[in-house]
């Protein structure tokens, strides 16, 4: 087994309020292999979005070591964190967080404008990405002009656009009706057993918990449950 | 850098026409306003040394009486104690080039049924060297017509223009005070004097007949002013001081004693009048540069607003993998792309301006490139300075809090 894409260990962060400092993490130990697909479920506030936020480099831990594909993110600095989350990380958000003045093609194809892809190929791997995910009729619309799930297609599809090795989604079918949530999971398994690529994925929804491999839950900011996803622990 | 990041900045643009429209006008009103500004200086500065260059160059002019007698200034000129022979006298001198007396007065002018009022210059034919003055037409008159008083007359081009209209002057006769004059020749025109006179509003004559026929002379062979070309100007210290030696020899002034005459360097007093138009125009500049500060001021208000409207944008793109440089360059891109924007078409509005001012008013208005050139890049430092704080802002923006910005 080579090194998990993700190591972390006595993680903790801590939000600086107006009434102090406030303990939203206590303590993560967690390693994630390669190829792994793991569901994160836990009560509302319970530290989630927070320790999604760390993975995708997006904020900082107060105390604890993140390895990140084997490299300290804390050693990093902000052009090689950029990179990472270019071409490492794929992230998938609640709230799609699509431009909305931009049409789905160039919305797929910005991460390619950070990393000096030329033009005509950005736009060319837009399409095709957009095809993949069953959009290609609909390159040149406006994210407002499509459904939610559509909307959510256009930005799984960014984030697969670099081959990133990870994928971190948080709540991806929040704002779906369940229909549309089994078909956004359904993308998610087939890009974890056909591109073997790593998926963690926060979610309420056991149903959608199951799509994964192992589960890990969170209980105000620490971990209670990590292993097999079954039934009974959803 | 991209093509596409060019694009980009312009489609958020395009987002906010109004706004973006706005912000430009600021910019427009200050390069309009600069570029109209230098031409207005540079034009006066034109005219200054166009009259420097018709004035002639390493010029003196002595002046009959004293600046100060007793404590008390004269005005100039008011004792006729400068005489014909002083010219001949300081044209020995080695430092002078040239030397020509003058005795001016005013006459009525008339040919055929046309007349015009003027100034005549009784002088001699040296006084066109002095002056470094052409003919257009003719010949001067020479040290002969001088010594013999003849009536012969060359004519400034006004002068020209307002008595014979289109008619060749030369060989015509026109009267002076009743008394015909044979026209020799005609003035190259000269334009306006520093002082702006029309220096074209001129007749010459001989000195002789000027004192002797035309306007009479209580003390013989007195002059009111002379005229001396210094060899070059490098002597012009030396001239003044050998000239002054000689003439207070000639006037028998005891040392000690108030000269009865003044020499003035013309050619100082020009260069101080264009060294005053010169800070003038640079003021004119200066005070129009102001509203380029304030445009650029008007440009980083608005990218400040721009920041915090798309803060969420800039926390999807750290999100996918922006570097701070990106988003200080898509940034600073906006700012540039509307300072040179509003300062091309600022360019053209203060051009415009320019013509229209040299079409009413009969003022010089002169257009450099660069001036044009010296604003575009002004716009393009102010669009750069005044950007770079709202893209740095925004480009250290941290990723999770652009995100959650709402
Ligand atoms: N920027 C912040 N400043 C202060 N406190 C914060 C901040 N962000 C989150 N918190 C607090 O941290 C705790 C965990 O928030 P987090 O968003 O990680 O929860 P979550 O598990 O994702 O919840 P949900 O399931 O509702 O999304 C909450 O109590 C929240 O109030
Ligand atoms: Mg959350």
């Amino acid at each position: 087994m080579t090194a998990p894409v993700i190591h972390i260990e006595r993680l903790h962060k801590n939000y600086e309020t107006a009434a102090g400092s406030v303990p939203v993490l206590k303590g993560i130990d967690l390693s994630i292999n390669a190829g792994e697909f793991v569901a994160i479920m836990g009560p509302s506030g319970s530290g989630k979005s927070t320790f999604m936020n760390i993975l995708g480099c997006l904020d900082e831990p107060t105390t604890g070591r993140y390895l990140l594909n084997g490299s300290d993110v804390r050693s990093l600095n902000g052009d090689a964190l950029a990179r990472l989350r270019n071409q490492v990380i794929g992230f998938v958000f609640q709230g799609f967080n699509l431009l909305p003045r931009a049409d789905l093609a160039s919305n797929v194809a910005l991460p390619l404008l950070y990393c000096n892809e030329k033009k005509h190929a950005r736009l060319m791997r837009a399409h095709a990405m957009l095809d993949r995910v069953g959009l290609g009729q609909h390159a040149s619309a406006h994210p407002n002009e499509i459904s939610g799930g559509q909307q959510q297609r256009v930005a799984i599809a960014r984030a697969l656009i670099n081959h990133p090795k990870l994928i971190l989604a948080d709540e991806p079918t929040g704002n779906l009706d369940t229909k549309t949530g089994d078909e956004i999971m359904s993308l998610f398994k087939q890009l974890n057993q056909e591109d073997g690529i790593t998926i963690v994925l926060v979610t309420h929804e056991p149903d959608i918990a199951l799509y994964a491999h192992r589960l890990v839950k969170f209980v105000d900011g620490l971990i209670t449950y990590d292993g097999a996803v079954m039934a009974a622990h959803t | 850098m991209n093509i596409q990041m060019l694009v980009e900045a312009w489609l958020a643009m395009g987002a906010n026409k109004l706004r973006t429209f706005l912000t430009m006008l600021g910019m427009m009103i200050g390069v309009g306003a600069v570029v109209l500004m230098l031409a207005i200086g540079q034009g006066a500065q034109y005219v200054v040394d166009q009259s420097i260059a018709s004035m002639g160059s390493n010029l003196f002019i002595i002046l009959s009486g004293s600046t100060t007698s007793g404590g008390m200034r004269m005005g100039s000129g008011a004792s006729p104690s400068l005489t014909v022979a002083d010219a001949d006298a300081l044209a020995e001198l080695p430092d002078i080039a040239a030397v020509a007396p003058a005795s001016p007065d005013s006459a009525q002018v008339v040919y055929g049924a046309s007349n015009w009022s003027t100034r005549i210059y009784g002088t001699t034919s040296a006084y066109l060297e002095v002056r470094d003055w052409h003919l257009s037409a003719g010949t001067p008159f020479t040290d002969s017509d001088v010594r013999a008083a003849t009536r012969v007359a060359l004519l400034g081009q006004t002068v020209v223009d307002n008595l014979f209209g289109d008619e060749n002057p030369v060989n015509k006769t026109i009267r002076i005070k009743q008394s015909p004059y044979l026209v020799v020749g005609v003035l190259a025109a000269k334009g306006q004097s520093l002082d702006g006179r029309d220096q074209d509003d001129t007749i010459l004559v001989p000195i002789t007949t000027a004192q002797r026929k035309l306007f009479g002379n209580q003390f013989q062979g007195a002059v009111r002013f002379i005229m001396a070309q210094a060899r070059s100007a490098d002597v012009m210290d030396a001239a003044e001081r050998s000239m002054n030696e000689l003439l207070r020899q000639r006037h028998h002034i005891p040392p000690g004693g108030d000269d009865d005459f003044s020499i003035r360097n013309l050619t100082a007093l020009a260069n101080t009048a264009a060294d005053a138009t010169r800070a003038m125009s640079a003021m004119l500049g200066a005070i129009a540069s102001i509203s380029l500060l304030v445009g650029g001021i008007g440009i980083m208000n608005i990218m400040l607003v721009s920041v915090t409207e798309r803060t969420r944008e800039i926390g999807i793109r750290i999100a996918i993998g922006a570097r701070q440089k990106d988003i200080l360059l898509q940034f600073l891109l906006e700012a540039i792309i509307i300072s040179i924007a509003g300062c091309t078409v600022g360019v053209v509005l203060g051009i415009a301006g320019a013509i229209i001012i040299n079409q009413m008013a009969d003022t010089a208005v002169v257009i450099t490139g660069s001036s044009v050139i010296m604003a575009f890049m002004v716009a393009s430092a102010v669009g750069i300075f005044f950007g770079f704080y709202p893209a740095r802002k925004a480009a250290r923006l941290k990723p999770i809090d652009a995100l959650r910005y709402q």
